[in-house]
């Protein structure tokens, strides 16, 4: 079914004229009521030259105070109005100087068609190229290219004919095809939804016409495809539901169910309260499985014929959204749909100039960058090349802390197949390790600022678990990055993946069956609750050494604040970089305490 | 042709808020469902009936009652819940109406911010919902332009424009850290007479205030307002008079104001609508009190 909503993106700031255009194009569709266009002829921004009575087409569009005041537009809002066809045609507006990335990015994240706009009298600005990277990396289908402002040129074709060479030129480096473009002033009205006798030397479709002409491709043939939101129950009845994004589905389909491969037959599919035949495209349903297999949120269900592949390693394009940068080694929450997974970013191949095109190496991303990065998943997932489909091939990144949203991710493609590494379980597992060595494996996570005592603290629990003839081992943050991190430095990256190595080797002694101590200054929260994850619950002993700064100073056993004073250590946590206090630790110890008595109170912990 | 494509954009309104709908259920611990007796949480509860069907409606509906409700909304919206076995939670700033706060005297801003913006703060914390879900559109009103279908909430429910999460695609964030809420609005896209053609088309019950009926109202400022009970203070020989009147918007009765209409069925409802082209926030009193009002009082938490 072709989409009866059609999405459009306009692209531009306030003095290109953009409020205006679309202003403009509201009115003359008659879109908006006549009690607002009224408010438009009264009220006036401050310097405004608009004569009182008529219409500021530009104020139809901003919509909140603050923006009012700053006369520019900060944020993505959007708006309706029906084409001459009767399809819906939803505006989503991305204005704004800063941040223009980001909303930008936001509002084509859903974009058929955009409009980018350049002002006559100045030209192509880097701008332009800035819009038109944007577009292709998001997926417009359609870009009209509204040269505007011609009223204020004369106009001259000359000028249109100059732009529109110089916008040829880059095209087919930023794979945009279907390309258009239309000479119009928006605030005289010519060319919008009006012909006008101004132009007589052009021939093409008004914008509205343009708009109008898009037809989405039809469909290709896909296996169907749809992933679960929840597992609906009520008396007697098990259902699954969701969206189906991808083909469409028939009561007595053989469907596959992943992870797991399972496979069952639909034996009813409901929708709109009732039992339907089938189910297509876009329809949001209800589906029966026979027999009841297991299945939970977020997994795919998909025609059992189709070629399915789950994967857990990616690439992507990324685009940062937060202040923050983004730090490869941490771990992100994956949202695309209703999947979720914690995720690393594992590799930054390069960032994107939008505004050249060029490709430049880089080690973080920045609020507002675009970069083409790898990315692990914890679990395999059936994410497809964004190309493919935008619904299976998008994913936003979510901090852990505080849950804001950090990045959108468009898949390039998978980097290996999931399947091909199968967890292998061993006859001996865990607790078999555990009973022959007597004892219950665990890390103990001690972590503190340089100096506050967790080697010796170590040190002591290691000599006294031995005496009480149990198998321990310290894992030394110093010690280590002499052999296993020695590549690493101390930037909060490498401090992030250097928790992550430490953690996993823990891991696998843990499995071991061994008590485990690590000595790691592991100064952030997020990379600690990363190391959490990894074990079960019971297992991982977090122990915050408290010694308040001038203590660890004063001590300064390895010498490292002497240095940092003299400038040599810029990053030495205490000093030049913070140290976030554990948010629930397990123990927390007095660091100014007599030392026995805090290996004690561990002790007591783990026996 | 038009009325084809028009079914199919209902259809397609319809699965998306289905499908956010959904995403509320199953992410949030306690969501609710704002009732406010209108036609657009007539066509929400019509939604989440579909959406979770045959399972029962997931979540407990909340309506604040501000005391100044018209009679026949309270009638309806108690005939819905009976109806449709759903729970309803009813919370009133029971202070304020204690303090003698009303429509007339105390100004219709702090009215508006004692008897609605605070109740429902107070409701939302009392009841420690993490979610409510409600009906608001995006062609309401400029500022609602630019919200979120899932619009987060700082400490003490205020919004903040300059600190919304970026929304793409269909991928929800749905995380809350603490004190933070979430407000979810499934008809994000729908217009007036979007509402306006499902009900019809779906046949969904609506209040008998929106039809045409001959009805007691006064002239006050060029507004038509229904006097439904006695607290209503008449002015020195105002009287009322019977009008044929409707509404286009259901609130509290002193502010809100009627319109002259012969409408007296859906589709007639839908042919005034489409007629009228008058932003329908225009027949509340509190809106066009000051420019920019609903950013003021979204801010402070109301819906």
């Amino acid at each position: 079914m072709r989409s009866p909503i059609v999405r459009l993106l306009t692209c531009g700031s306030v003095d290109d004229g953009k409020s205006t255009l679309i202003g403009r194009l509201l009115v003359e569709t008659d879109s908006i009521p006549y009690d607002t266009v009224d408010a438009a002829r009264q009220v006036r921004r401050a310097g405004s030259t608009i004569p009182a009575g008529e219409i500021d087409f530009s104020l139809l569009t901003d919509g909140l105070e603050a923006e009012r005041e700053q006369g520019i537009t900060i944020d993505v809002a959007y708006r309706s109005m029906s084409l001459l066809d009767g399809r819906r045609l939803i505006i989503s507006d991305a204005p704004g100087h800063e941040q223009y990335t980001r909303n930008m990015v936001v509002a084509a994240s859903r974009a058929d068609i955009a409009i980018v706009l350049v002002d006559a009298i100045k030209g192509v600005r880097i701008q332009t190229r800035r819009h038109l990277t944007i577009c292709s990396l998001m997926g417009i289908h359609r870009v009209l290219i509204a040269i505007n402002k011609l009223d204020a040129v004369g106009y001259k074709e000359s000028i249109y004919t100059q732009i529109k060479h110089e916008i040829e030129e880059v095209l087919p480096q930023l794979e945009l095809t279907n390309v258009d473009f239309i000479p119009l002033s928006a605030l005289i009205g010519d060319n919008v939804v009006e012909r006008t006798p101004s132009l007589p030397w052009y021939q093409g479709s008004t914008l509205l016409q343009a708009i109008e002409s898009w037809q989405p491709d039809e469909d290709r043939v896909e296996s169907a495809r749809m992933r679960v939101q929840s597992v609906l129950r009520a008396d007697g009845f098990r259902g699954v539901s969701g969206t189906v994004h991808l083909g469409g589905f028939a009561q007595g389909d053989e469907v596959k169910v992943y992870p797991g491969n399972k496979i069952a037959t639909i034996s009813h599919i409901l929708s709109d309260m009732r039992e339907q035949k089938t189910a297509a495209r876009s329809d949001a349903v209800t589906l029966v499985l026979e027999p009841e297999v297991d299945i939970t949120r977020g997994d795919l269900i998909a025609a059992s014929a189709a070629d399915i592949h789950l994967s857990d390693r990616f690439s992507a394009h990324l685009v940062w959204l937060n202040e923050d940068a983004l730090i490869h080694s941490r771990s992100y929450l994956l949202i695309s749909g209703p999947t979720q997974t914690p995720v690393i970013v594992t590799k930054i191949l390069h960032k994107i100039d939008v505004n050249s095109g060029e490709q430049i190496s880089a080690n973080t991303l920045l609020m507002n960058e675009i970069g083409l990065v790898e990315i692990a998943t914890n679990q395999p997932l059936p994410l497809l090349p964004y190309k493919q489909s935008r619904e299976f091939g998008n994913f936003i990144l979510i901090d852990r802390l505080n849950f804001q949203t950090v990045g959108a991710g468009m898949i390039r493609h998978s980097l290996r197949r999931g399947e091909n590494i199968t967890y292998q379980a061993y006859e001996i597992d865990k607790s078999v390790r555990e009973s022959a060595k007597n004892q219950s494996a665990k890390v103990i996570w001690l972590t503190g600022l340089p100096g506050s005592g967790k080697s010796t603290i170590a040190n002591l629990l290691e000599k006294r678990l031995q005496a009480l003839g149990m198998h321990a081992y310290v894992l030394d943050g110093d010690n280590l990055r002499m052999g296993l991190n020695v590549d690493l430095g101390f930037t909060p990256q490498d401090r992030a993946e250097n928790v992550r190595r430490v953690s996993e080797v823990a891991k696998l002694m843990v499995d071991a069956g061994l008590i485990v101590i690590t000595a790691l200054v592991s100064p952030f929260e997020v990379d600690r609750q990363r190391a959490r994850s990894l074990f079960d619950d019971g297992d991982f002993i977090e122990v915050f050494v408290d010694t308040p700064v001038d203590i660890c100073l004063a001590r300064d056993p390895k010498g490292l604040y002497k240095k940092a004073a003299q400038g040599q250590i810029p990053n030495l946590t205490g000093i030049g970089q913070g140290y976030e206090k554990p948010v629930k630790p397990e123990i927390v110890l007095d660091g100014t305490a007599d030392i026995d008595r805090n290996t004690s109170l561990i002790l007591k912990e783990i026996i | 042709m038009p009325m084809r494509v028009d079914g199919k954009i209902l259809r397609a309104l319809e699965a998306e808020s289905i499908e956010i709908l959904r995403e509320t259920a199953a992410t949030f611990r306690k969501p609710v469902m704002m009732y406010s007796i209108g036609k657009d949480s007539s066509v929400l509860l019509h939604l989440t009936k579909k959406a979770f069907y045959p399972a029962p409606v997931p979540f407990q509906l909340l309506h604040v009652d501000t005391t100044w409700k018209f009679k026949e909304m309270i009638t309806f919206r108690d005939k819905v819940v009976a109806d449709n076995a759903l729970t309803l939670i009813v919370h009133t700033n029971q202070e304020g109406a204690d303090s003698g706060v009303n429509p007339f005297t105390s100004g219709i801003s702090e009215y508006t911010r004692i008897m609605k913006t605070v109740a429902l703060r107070q409701a939302l914390d009392q009841y420690g919902v993490d979610a409510a879900i409600g009906g608001s559109r995006r062609d309401e009103e400029k500022s609602r332009a630019k919200e979120r279908i899932f619009s987060l909430r700082e400490e003490g429910h205020r919004w903040n424009p300059r600190n919304q999460r970026p929304e793409l695609w269909r991928s929800y964030n749905t995380r809350l850290a603490p004190a933070q809420t979430i407000r979810v609005f499934p008809l994000s896209d729908w217009s007036e007479s979007d509402v306006w053609r499902y009900i019809a088309a779906e046949n969904i019950e609506v209040n008998p205030l929106y039809f045409a009926q001959t009805r007691p109202v006064i002239k006050r400022g060029g507004q038509l307002i229904m006097v439904d009970d006695e607290r209503y203070p008449l002015q020195q020989g105002e009287k009322p008079e019977m009008m044929r009147v409707r509404f286009r918007t259901l609130g509290c009765y002193p502010l809100t104001a009627a319109v002259e209409s012969d409408a007296t069925t859906i589709a007639e409802i839908v042919e005034e609508v489409l007629a009228v082209k008058l932003s329908e926030r225009a027949t509340r009193l509190i809106d066009g009190a000051l420019e920019d009002s609903m950013e003021k009082k979204k801010s402070e938490g109301y819906f």
